[in-house]
């Protein structure tokens, strides 16, 4: 990387003779302050007990003295993938979670900002109205579902039940996933739309007519030119897809508390590394959750840091 | 000269065609999006309705019932029985200091970094960028403990746990790569002469970041401004996990216990969340190509 910013430098250098100054102590104390502040800050809350809490997953400890810290090796991890069967239960619903993302919101979301940015009749209503979840809090999100699907809510009542006889669409495993998954997609579905829309006005129009001429249809014009030209686009919605469907929590913790009503990795962290559960289990499971969303965050930097890597 | 003007002519035909066949499919796939856009606001809707009815009369009729009453009951008695004006309180307390000093902090380490070359720039800009996408449940347990013993350092044990102070700096901490990120890659779009300009006219690190640079970034502070107002507004998280006492909680976090408080009477929680939406309502109405723009300053970049 240093070798990178010398060729820049060297090329920036005789044409620009006065940028490479020296700078008066105020300067350079103004820089590092500048500096200084936000990285300490962001490395003492993010990086650093990051690295703690790795290197915690692999120890026994009830978390009041420093000194009681007792190496574990791999026993938590083994206790996790061997005696607690929730944890794979949960796996099972975080892979259905973004299964249903990535085949049918995402591309749901995408199709959508597609149809809108043709400027169809009253595309300003409907966008209007797809993104308007998007600003809502997943915890408020939770509470106007239940009001539809509660026992006496607006479904059961559409169906004639009585709350004796009542669906119940959060408690019963057969219907849980589903409707959590429906209320999820209800935010993310506009979330998409939003960042493609975005990235669609940026695709040039003669495009598309250039291809509609040529008599390309429109699934054809979507595919072979629409969808390569927005490559950089699509490679942060899928970041937020798999980033958004590993770390789900807000909107099954507001319905079911720490309970695990539907067992899924979030809500099983939080139950191991907060209040009277904590124990560095709950690091390890962290440490998972971290490790499923590594390729991620990989794939977004190297697409964002491209041109600086060069 | 006759053959293109053949071949002209099936072409256009072509075209015509083409886009008559296109025009009825638009028209199906219009009436399927307005089918769903609707569909869409419907649990909204349905949600403010309620709010406006009283509970008995569900509990008599069902909650399909003719209403009899339409009044804002449920909202006056969820500000007073769900003290909505704590909670607003709290939550204005953390996230005012906290966009403050994400935009602040963040446009400086953003400043440093475009402006300035330095060997370790790109490092920064990466660290900041990556921190923000870890997840925060990798954090938490360290910063738990770290706020712990600080507070027992300065001698007051909730010095930074279940104090808003703590709060903020777990979001500024975290949101200020997001920042820094959104940041540097628009002051890189600002031309370097404007800065080269300063530098000649002997101004100070200190004159070129706050005359000369912090200026020209008011539109994308803007957005960022309303994008982090919006996030920290919205988070369920950090407020649950780093603060015991739910007085001291923002509303957000304190729907979670609300909702277990009040599910005997639903229909004044409906008031309550939706008096909990309205800032962000506002976000909506208002203050949309903010938040927008915000959210695709990030993403859209490449």
């Amino acid at each position: 990387m240093s070798s990178t910013t010398a060729v820049k430098a060297s090329k920036a250098g005789p044409k620009k003779p006065n940028r490479r100054r020296t700078f008066s102590s105020k300067d350079r104390l103004t820089l590092g302050f500048f500096i200084g502040i936000p990285t300490f800050l962001h490395v003492a809350l993010v990086w650093f007990p990051a690295v703690a809490t790795i290197y915690l997953s692999f120890t026994y400890w009830t978390g009041i003295h420093i000194g009681d810290i007792q190496w574990a090796g791999l026993a938590n991890y083994e206790n996790i993938f061997f005696n607690t069967p929730v944890f794979w239960d949960a796996l099972r619903v975080n892979v259905i979670w973004l299964v249903w993302f990535g085949v049918i919101a995402t591309p749901l979301g995408i199709l959508l900002a597609y149809q809108i940015d043709r400027e169809i009749r009253g595309s300003k209503f409907y966008q209007a109205a797809y993104y308007l979840p998007v600003v809502l809090s997943l915890a408020v999100i939770g509470i106007i579902w239940n009001f539809l699907l509660r026992p006496d809510g607006f479904v059961n009542g559409l169906m004639g039940l009585e709350i004796s006889e009542a669906i119940s669409f959060f408690g019963d495993d057969r219907y849980n996933i589903w409707v959590i998954l429906t209320m999820a997609s209800w935010r993310h579905i506009g979330y998409i739309m939003l960042l493609y829309l975005a990235g669609l006005k940026a695709v040039d129009a003669t495009l598309r007519e250039a291809a509609s001429i040529d008599g390309a249809t429109e699934w054809q014009t979507f595919r072979k030119v629409v969808f390569p030209a927005m490559a950089p686009v699509n490679i942060i919605v899928i970041v937020i897809t798999i980033i958004e469907s590993l770390r789900a929590f807000d909107m099954i913790y507001i319905i079911y508390g720490s309970s695990g009503g539907l067992p899924i990795l979030g809500v099983l962290v939080f139950q191991n590394i907060a209040g009277e559960g904590a124990s560095m289990k709950g690091a390890a499971y962290a440490v998972i959750l971290f490790l499923l969303s590594i390729v991620p965050i990989i794939t977004y930097l190297r697409q964002q840091f491209k041109e600086d890597m060069k | 000269m006759s053959v293109t003007e053949v071949n002209q002519t099936t072409a256009e035909r072509k075209l015509a065609r083409h886009k008559n066949s296109q025009k009825i499919k638009d028209r199906i796939i219009t009436i399927f999006i307005g089918i769903f856009a609707i569909a869409w606001l419907f649990p909204i809707a349905w949600t403010f309705y309620s709010s406006l009815r009283p509970y008995k009369e569900i509990r008599a009729g069902g909650v399909l019932s003719f209403p009899k009453e339409l009044n804002l009951d449920n909202y006056v008695n969820a500000i007073s029985r769900m003290e909505l004006p704590t909670y607003f309180t709290n939550t204005v307390l953390i996230t005012l200091p906290a966009v403050f000093l994400i935009l602040l902090l963040g446009s400086l380490m953003a400043f440093v970094v475009t402006r300035y070359s330095f060997k370790a720039n790109v490092a920064l800009l990466l660290l900041f960028t990556a921190g923000n996408l870890l997840p925060p449940q990798l954090v938490f347990i360290p910063v738990f403990k770290m706020y712990l013993a600080l507070g027992d350092l300065v001698g007051d044990r909730r010095f930074l746990y279940d104090s808003p102070l703590g709060v903020i700096l777990i979001h500024v901490a975290f949101q200020m790569g997001f920042a820094t990120f959104v940041l540097s890659s628009y002051m890189k779009t600002i031309p370097k002469e404007i800065s080269e300009s300063a530098l000649v006219d002997g101004a100070s690190v200190f004159t070129h970041y706050f005359r000369v640079m912090l200026p020209l970034l008011r539109p994308p502070l803007a957005s960022l401004g309303v994008l982090m107002t919006t996030w920290i507004y919205n988070d369920f998280f950090w407020a649950l996990v780093l603060m015991s006492t739910d007085s001291k909680r923002p509303i957000t976090s304190a729907l979670g216990r609300l909702q277990g408080e009040f599910v005997t009477d639903y229909n004044l929680l409906a008031a309550g969340a939706m008096i909990a939406a309205i800032p962000t309502l506002v976000v909506f109405f208002v203050l949309r190509k903010q938040f927008v723009s915000g959210l695709t300053l990030g993403a859209t970049k490449g």
